[in-house]
């Protein structure tokens, strides 16, 4: 007998189609996480257990002393203070960087979407252009730069080259999201007798924390997993976390204890892991809106 | 309508590169006065407004306002208030706060501000959403609270951008005799873009009918709906549309027009200063409205028989298409009268009531 269709299609659960996404599915998903299994495995481990060689084993013994030793103790060249160093660097490198180079975006975006200034057009697509060309043929020069302004091998230095470099990709995600806004808004405000200021601080930055929270995300991943910069420009005193991390996994005096680089790699990683797990949608948001180009 | 000028518009251009949107306009807008700019989309319409408001800067010529050459300044300086079509609310701020913000940015003191808001929410009973925020308000109470953001400001003249486009048919209905109340009751200038033919008859004292960035004709709505200066006037007023017929125009002392086989006597229609050239290819337009049927039409001037080819009922009244001449005419009848598809009706009108325009200069004659 078949059935008069009547209301909502019935559907199969146990669909092939929807089986077999799920399995491709779960095979990436444990592809994808087996290294970070290894590794946290085996920051667990006592040196004698990692010496067994059976990686995929889960510790006989659970040892925090790797993760102590790698936050407090471990030798990042001349110095025996382990990453925290390194962490307390970072963060002061990450947080003015942050700050000072979304200020200055979000009113060049601003300015750019709505005070069509002569040559506004121009400007942008040199703006961007900027963003194609690679680091390393600008590294030479910007030291130069830094040089004559008496801020190489500072935290000043440093700072200096984050915002520069955040500047395309920041410029274009506000200009983007300004330009989405409803003219007559502006127009309004304007009327209204709103400044240049006025109507960004007290009509569109209240309106726009999302496109703030896709910036911070973006900065924060983008200058805490920095290393090139941060060798380069900050100074041996303030060298942050990412290099600090390199000089203990990839030093070469006695024996590599795998344990403590393990732990020292999954510490150094979690600042931006955490972003990622706490702002997945708009850290998602902020790729696409990246990406368009208006 | 004669008084003190509000607004002046001397040989206003306004050029984006090569694009010519407004061309060396002149408009006088005297103090009180409703004015309706008119048209089409792209006829440069908001871009006149936005150019009086002082959101474009133009290319050339002046404006005044109240006697004061505004022409650089800017838009809070020029003692106006504008209401835009998307409301334009300040998202995060309350209803409160949208109505004093501009207050607060003029300095006005703190107790004149609490007043000034109080009042203008009184006058449009928005006293209740005060402290809500846009969001939480319909699209009929967000458009009030815009057009409170204008009063606050205690200007002479208001700008209205299309401000009823966004709302449903029956709220538009309503917001227009409210601003029309308002109107009276403020009696300030008031200059109001739509496209909207229905709310320019409504609410105008004068209307400007623009195209291409030009006013093409200039006067109250019904001198507009009874003598269009052109062709594109006579179609643009009125729904439906005018009845345009293509044919020849006989002058001398008794003006004739006629097309395929039929003559419409002109001797009662006023012809202007030209009078009516002898020989020339015409436009007779006649209204759909002004078109009688059944025992009035035998008494018009003008009278014949059509065939009804399609018949378009809407309530009060009805649409028949027919043929007339050999050329599409349209009219309406009253809407209780039942008219089937294929019948034979007597229809006549009086040219007195119709337009003449040149054929090629589309110009009224």
């Amino acid at each position: 007998m078949t059935m008069e269709p009547i209301g909502p299609r019935p559907r199969r659960i146990l669909d092939p189609v929807r089986i077999m996404i799920y399995c491709v599915l779960v095979v990436a998903a444990l592809y994808y996480l087996l290294p970070l299994y290894v590794m946290i495995m085996t920051s667990l481990k006592g040196m004698p257990e990692i010496r067994l060689g059976n990686i995929f084993a889960p510790p006989v013994e659970v040892t925090f002393e790797p993760w102590v030793k790698a936050w407090d103790t471990a030798c990042t060249g001349l110095y025996c203070e382990g990453l925290k160093v390194g962490f307390w660097n970072s963060v002061q490198i990450l947080i003015p960087s942050v700050i000072i180079s979304i200020a200055i975006a979000s009113v060049n975006g601003y300015a750019l979407s709505f005070w069509r200034f002569r040559g506004a057009e121009v400007f942008f697509t040199i703006l961007i252009f900027g963003s194609f060309i690679p680091y390393q043929v600008m590294l030479y020069p910007l030291v130069i730069i830094t040089r004559e302004l008496g801020i190489f091998g500072s935290l000043a230095g440093v700072i200096f080259i984050h915002t520069i470099f955040g500047m395309p990709i920041l410029t274009l995600l506000f200009r983007n999201y300004f330009a989405s806004l409803p003219q007559e808004l502006f127009k309004a405000a304007r009327v209204d007798g709103a400044g240049f200021w006025g109507i960004f601080l007290k009509v569109l930055v209240p309106m726009s924390p999302p496109i703030f929270v896709v910036a911070i995300i973006l900065q924060v991943t983008g200058i805490w997993n920095d290393f090139l910069f941060g060798v380069i420009f900050a100074g041996t005193q303030n060298f942050p976390m990412t290099v600090q991390l390199n000089n203990i996994v990839n030093t070469t005096q006695g024996v590599k204890e795998y344990n403590v680089n393990m732990a020292a790699t999954i510490l150094t990683g979690g600042v931006p892991l955490l972003i990622y797990f706490l702002s997945g949608k708009y850290f998602v948001r902020g790729i696409a809106a990246g990406a368009v180009k208006g | 309508m004669a008084g003190s000028k509000s607004i002046e518009i001397r040989d206003l251009s306004l050029s984006f590169g090569e694009l010519k949107v407004l061309e060396n306009l002149d408009l006088d807008i005297f103090d009180g006065e409703f004015l309706v700019l008119l048209g089409a989309s792209g006829c440069g319409k908001s871009t006149l407004l936005n150019c009086i408001a002082g959101l474009l800067d133009i290319s050339d010529g002046q404006i005044f306002i109240k006697g004061n050459n505004v022409t650089w300044k800017e838009p809070k300086d020029r003692g106006i208030g504008m209401v835009f079509q998307s409301y334009a609310l300040y998202p995060q701020m309350s209803v409160e706060g949208n109505l004093s913000f501009g207050l607060k940015n003029a300095g006005v003191p703190k107790a004149e501000i609490a007043e000034r808001v109080a009042r203008a929410a009184s006058v449009l009973q928005i006293e209740p959403l005060l402290k809500r925020k846009p969001s939480q308000l319909s699209g009929g109470q967000r458009q009030r609270v815009a057009i409170g953001r204008a009063l606050v400001r205690e200007v002479d003249v208001f700008l209205f951008d299309e401000p009823l486009s966004n709302l449903d048919a029956k709220l538009r209905a309503e917001l227009r005799v409210e601003i029309k109340r308002l109107h009276q009751k403020l009696s300030n200038t008031m200059i109001y873009v739509t496209h909207d033919q229905i709310e320019a008859l409504t609410l105008a004292d004068r209307i400007a009918i623009m195209r291409g960035g030009k006013v093409q004709q200039l006067d109250t709505p019904h001198a507009i709906y009874n003598h269009p200066v052109n062709k594109y006037v006579a179609g643009f007023i009125g729904s439906p549309g005018m009845n345009f017929m293509q044919g020849t125009l006989n002058g001398g002392d008794k003006p004739l027009f006629s097309t395929g086989g039929i003559k419409v006597d002109l001797s009662r229609y006023k012809f202007g200063n030209g009078g009516s050239p002898d020989g020339s290819q015409a436009w007779l337009g006649v209204r759909p409205e002004h078109v009688s049927t059944g025992r009035d039409a035998a008494d018009k001037i003008f009278s014949s028989e059509v065939n009804v080819e399609v018949v378009e009922p809407m309530g009060s009244d009805t649409l028949v298409w027919t043929t007339l001449a050999d050329q599409e005419f349209r009219f309406r009848m009253d809407g209780q009268k039942n008219v089937e598809v294929g019948e034979t009706l007597q229809i006549g009108f009086d040219p007195v009531s119709a337009s003449v325009f040149d054929l090629q200069t589309e110009n009224r004659l």
